[in-house]
């Protein structure tokens, strides 16, 4: 069975909403000269403009300020693939969503109670996801007829009517900016630049951020330019004091840090690619290997490779090859070498490396595959998500070639999940993929941040003496002679006196590797590496079933962790029982999944894709899956999984 | 023969001979494969080198050339088609301390390869490639191949091929090559100088070596190798010396008993051409051949004289020699200068960052 997820109708919101106060009554302390101020559970905020108009900057340190000050939050880039797309357009609008709580949440939200909207377009392309009664900040200056026209609104969307269900804050952005920066001597259109400090200067009023981090920000930023630093600096104070003059935002609101949901410890911010380009150079301290990364640019997966090309003063070597296959051959020639070999990439690079990750399988070295995945197929969306690259990281290769999967689920969870490809990589002398995806990449939250002492240890041990005695007693290396346990073979790497021995793609004798094209031997050969897989071990997949009382298991894999969590919480705080797992390892699974699928009645498994874990587990286990499916390159909205999980539950 | 280009790779502490270098594999290239050539070409050349046997290593992609590593008694890898470049870039960028020797074909190099081939030889990686070129596609059994001649019949082209072929010294000229050469297999003694002079290169060597298939191109380098017909076909060149060949010039007959044929600049065109020296009454303005000239110009001008059907007049030896930075170098100097500017990694540091909360009990 699979159905789809649709999307829910508009006036189904339960999110909680500015105005809609939350928890504690609303402190509103009416004195002379002071604004209310209004406590919140949580808010969710969307920042949308034109793709030059620095959204993503401007999300990225509102999330900043909201995480040094210590609320719980989760985000959400959405922008174009192209670069500047023509001004003004639907498809060049660029937005960064923020969901920020004093309690611990796993999305960044379904429905934004606020839009700042910086023309025609970022209203146009935004407003459909928007509750009743969330306010909208919109830039009046870019409301010209001819903006609006060229979105296809005939009349203005402010003087109509059709924003009435909404609190609307019209702002003349870009004069305000300007008028504030007219000491400064730049011309309106640069002046005009700094308009998005100026609605972070308003939102942080709003919602009572700190400002020194963003100050300090652009005063490094723009070091070499200290006029631009200060310009911008004046312009986000101006929005600050115009929210806390203009009588138009009658109140400000609070959201206390979210000091309960976290454990004890010390925390930063991180997003997805950042939490995975310092897995890595952990797995490689921790391994005590050089890390070789063998890279072609590529989005999501880039913002690894600058991170790493970053950190050479931790002997990490990073090279930007001419393709995605000399990308992997480099990272594969580094492992030959004694390397920890990482090559990083997104969907379309995975299918030309398939080869070479083929040659890693049979040639048994450690190496690692990072696929941040992207919508496809073929180019596909570049910048959006999706989670459909399962199949081809499980099977994607020619002849019996299985390699390990990993997948992580949160974007702080993908440091957790380097390391484990890592340790299985050097373990069993494998390739392994690392899944991660575009939301996760972008996507940041809090992470604690862990002490170096309690990071596992991944020491390896190279082969450095003969391991075999032929028959007239002579001692020899092997390089196929393996491990009993694992079943992993030696690694000798070049320099290490009498172990030289060839290894290759063709099929080789099991102990000597020497060529060899004997059936028997080829079929001993083939299930032998599957065996390596198989006898992996990896912890078994833990279920959180409150009470015992569910008879639907919801499972995922990779990113929907948070979303599907969501929305069982949403479907447990509403009386259903409902158990939840995740996997993160999708090759081998749990040695325990079966028994878990085979405890519950139904087995339902939303995936953004048409249904790749869920065709595994009915082929693995014969077990019925409800497969729930959404390809927007967006992830799940947790109210919308939320219905489609009580809907396929109670179908049967 | 310590040179530069190995100072970082440990010496072999004993003397070493060709057998030394032989695997325990049957060699399984065909009867009469000049392959065989090659082999004992560079197992006998090995021991020059006088580097622990262990910090050797031969990389190949796919096609018969590419079983050259299983023979060897060194560490090796046989790898996939086209690729050994690439992966030898990761190998030789990583560990400086080794001699990364590439064996590769006119298809796997030149064809499915070409991407790699040309970047490895504008990077300057510490590589030492050896392309077997028999012009013709053998372990597929008789296609033809990208240096193959045109209107070639073959059996996926029985009525000729239509592709023009590539020239690969001309491309790897190109391909800002540091070192290119050319050789023939069955010159055992000029192949060997070659090899030394390609071990002594610091960064990327590109070697081509005219090798006969006896099954699916027999005699295709024939004229080349003629005793009587080489003379006027084959253009040895060495640095600094004047670029002559053919039939010597008589002393009877007012020459100096060296080739008869001249290289010379052609004044009108600016390219190089070839003369008859007792028509041009003399051997003055015959070019001298200049290997580590700055300037390509000259070597390009050479690698051209060839006819690309007859290979009449075909350069052989060493084209180009330059000093350029070696990548793996380069990327092991910026590692130095990062730690000298931001210190050794500290991994605790790293994962903290600026930007931190804590939360306490």
């Amino acid at each position: 069975m699979t159905s789809q997820v649709e999307p829910a109708a508009p006036d189904s919101g339960t999110g909680h909403q500015p105005g809609q106060a939350a928890g504690e009554p609303p402190e509103t302390p009416e004195q002379p000269g002071h604004k209310a101020v209004q406590r919140l559970e949580r808010v969710i905020i969307r920042f949308a403009g034109d793709s030059g108009d620095g959204m993503q900057l401007t999300g990225d340190r509102f999330t900043s300020e909201t995480a040094s000050f210590g609320n719980d939050l989760s985000t959400l880039p959405n922008f174009p693939a192209e670069i500047r797309a023509p001004a003004g357009t639907l498809p060049g609008v660029s937005s960064f969503q923020l969901h920020f709580a004093d309690h611990d949440i796993l999305t960044p939200g379904d429905r934004p109670d606020v839009l700042v909207a910086m023309n025609p377009a970022a209203l146009k392309a935004n407003v459909g996801d928007l509750p009743p009664g969330a306010e909208i900040i919109v830039n009046t200056d870019e409301f010209t007829s001819r903006a609006m026209a060229k979105v296809g609104y005939d009349a203005s969307p402010l003087e109509d009517g059709s924003l009435e269900s909404f609190r609307v804050h019209p702002v003349p952005l870009t004069t305000l900016t300007v008028e504030a920066l007219k000491e400064f001597g730049l011309s309106r259109k640069d002046a005009g630049r700094s308009k998005n400090m100026f609605a972070l200067g308003l939102l942080s009023w709003m919602y009572s951020r700190p400002t020194q981090g963003t100050e300090d920000f652009l005063r490094t930023k723009f070091a070499k330019r200290p006029q631009i630093a200060q310009a911008n600096i004046a312009a986000f104070r101006a929005g600050w004091n115009f929210g806390e003059t203009t009588e138009d935002f009658a109140t400000s609101y609070q959201v206390a840090p979210a000091a309960s949901a976290f454990p004890p410890g010390t925390y930063r911010n991180i997003s997805g690619n950042l939490a995975l380009s310092y897995g890595l150079i952990t797995a490689s301290q921790q391994a005590d290997l050089p890390l070789f990364l063998g890279s072609y640019p590529i989005t999501p997966a880039s913002d690894i490779l600058h991170e790493l090309s970053r950190h050479k003063n931790f002997g990490v070597r990073t090279f930007q090859a001419e393709d995605e296959i000399a990308a992997i051959g480099a990272a594969l020639g580094a492992a030959f070498g004694g390397s920890l070999g990482v090559t990083t990439t997104s969907g379309p690079g995975v299918a030309l490396k398939s080869e070479t990750i083929g040659l890693a399988v049979t040639l048994e070295l450690p190496l690692l595959v990072v696929d941040i995945q992207r919508g496809g197929p073929s180019t596909g969306l570049p910048t959006k998500t999706e989670q459909a690259d399962l199949l081809q990281a499980m099977f994607g290769r020619n002849g019996e070639a299985p390699v390990p999967v990993v997948a992580a689920a949160t974007p702080a969870g993908c440091f957790d999940a380097a390391l484990e490809a890592v340790r299985i990589a050097l373990v069993h002398r494998t390739p392994v993929f690392l899944l991660s995806d575009g939301y996760l990449a972008n996507g940041s939250e809090p992470w604690r941040i862990p002490e170096v002492a309690d990071l596992p240890d991944l020491r390896v041990q190279f082969a450095t003496a003969p391991n075999h005695t032929l028959d007239d007693g002579t001692e020899v290396f092997w390089p196929y002679k393996r491990d009993e346990r694992t079943l992993a073979r030696p690694w000798a790497v070049p320099g290490t006196p009498g172990l030289e021995h060839r290894i290759g793609g063709i099929e080789k004798q099991d102990g000597s590797g020497n060529i060899s094209y004997d059936p028997a031997n080829h079929d001993h050969m083939v299930r032998t590496r599957q065996a390596k897989i198989d006898r992996i071990a990896v912890p078994d997949v833990a279920v959180d079933d409150p009470g015992a009382a569910a008879r639907t298991l919801v499972l995922g894999w990779g990113s929907t962790y948070g979303p599907i969590t969501a929305a069982v919480r949403r479907i447990r705080r509403a009386g259903g029982h409902i158990a939840q797992a995740h996997l993160r390892h999708l090759n081998p699974f749990p040695a325990n999944l079966g028994q878990v699928l085979k405890a519950y009645d139904r087995v339902i498994v939303p995936e953004m894709n048409l249904g790749q874990l869920a065709a595994l587990l009915r082929a693995r286990y014969l077990v019925d899956i409800h497969s729930l499916t959404q390809v927007t390159g967006l992830p799940f909205k947790a109210e919308q999984l939320a219905s489609a999980i009580k809907e396929a539950s109670d179908a049967h | 023969m310590p040179t530069e280009a190995l100072t970082l790779v440990p010496r072999a502490e004993s003397r070493q001979s060709a057998k030394d270098f032989k695997s325990d594999q049957e060699v399984r290239w065909c009867p009469g494969c000049g392959d065989y050539a090659v082999l004992a070409a560079v197992q006998g050349f090995m021991p020059e080198l006088g580097l622990a046997r262990e910090n050797i290593v031969f990389l190949s992609g796919i096609g018969c050339s590419s079983r050259f590593p299983y023979y060897m008694n060194t560490y090796g890898m046989h790898s996939i088609h086209g690729r050994a470049p690439a992966i030898a870039t990761g190998l030789a960028a990583s560990r400086r301390d080794l001699s990364v020797w590439v064996v590769t074909g006119d298809g796997d190099a030149l064809s499915i390869g070409g991407n790699h081939l040309i970047h490895a030889l504008r990077r300057n990686v510490n590589l030492k490639i050896l392309l077997f070129n028999n012009r013709i596609y053998g372990l597929t059994k008789g296609q033809y191949s990208p240096t193959s001649e045109a209107g070639k019949i073959t059996k996926s082209t029985p009525m000729g091929s239509l592709d023009s072929p590539f020239n690969p010294v001309s491309l790897a000229l190109g391909a800002e090559a540091s070192f290119v050469a050319r050789t023939i297999d069955s010159d055992r003694k000029h192949l060997t100088e070659v090899l030394r002079a390609a071990a002594a290169h610091p960064g990327t060597a590109l070697v081509e070596i005219y090798q006969n298939c006896n099954i699916f191109n027999d005699g295709a380098f024939e004229a080349l190798k003629d005793r009587r017909q080489a003379q006027e076909a084959v253009i040895r060149l060495e640095h600094g010396r004047p670029i002559r060949f053919g039939l010597p010039w008589a002393e009877e007959d007012g020459g100096d008993g060296l080739g008869s044929q001249g290289v010379v600049r052609d004044p009108a065109t600016g390219d190089l051409k070839v003369i008859d020296l007792a028509e041009a009454g003399g051997a003055e303005g015959v070019l001298v051949h200049d290997a580590h000239a700055a300037s390509p110009t000259n070597a390009f001008a050479l690698s051209r004289l060839a006819d690309p059907d007859t290979l009449h007049r075909t350069p052989i030896g060493v084209f180009r020699d330059i000093r350029r930075p070696v990548y793996d170098d380069l990327m092991a100097d910026q590692l130095e200068r990062a730690v000298e500017s931001q210190g050794k990694g500290d991994l605790a540091a790293l994962l903290a960052g600026n930007d931190t909360w804590t939360v306490r009990g």
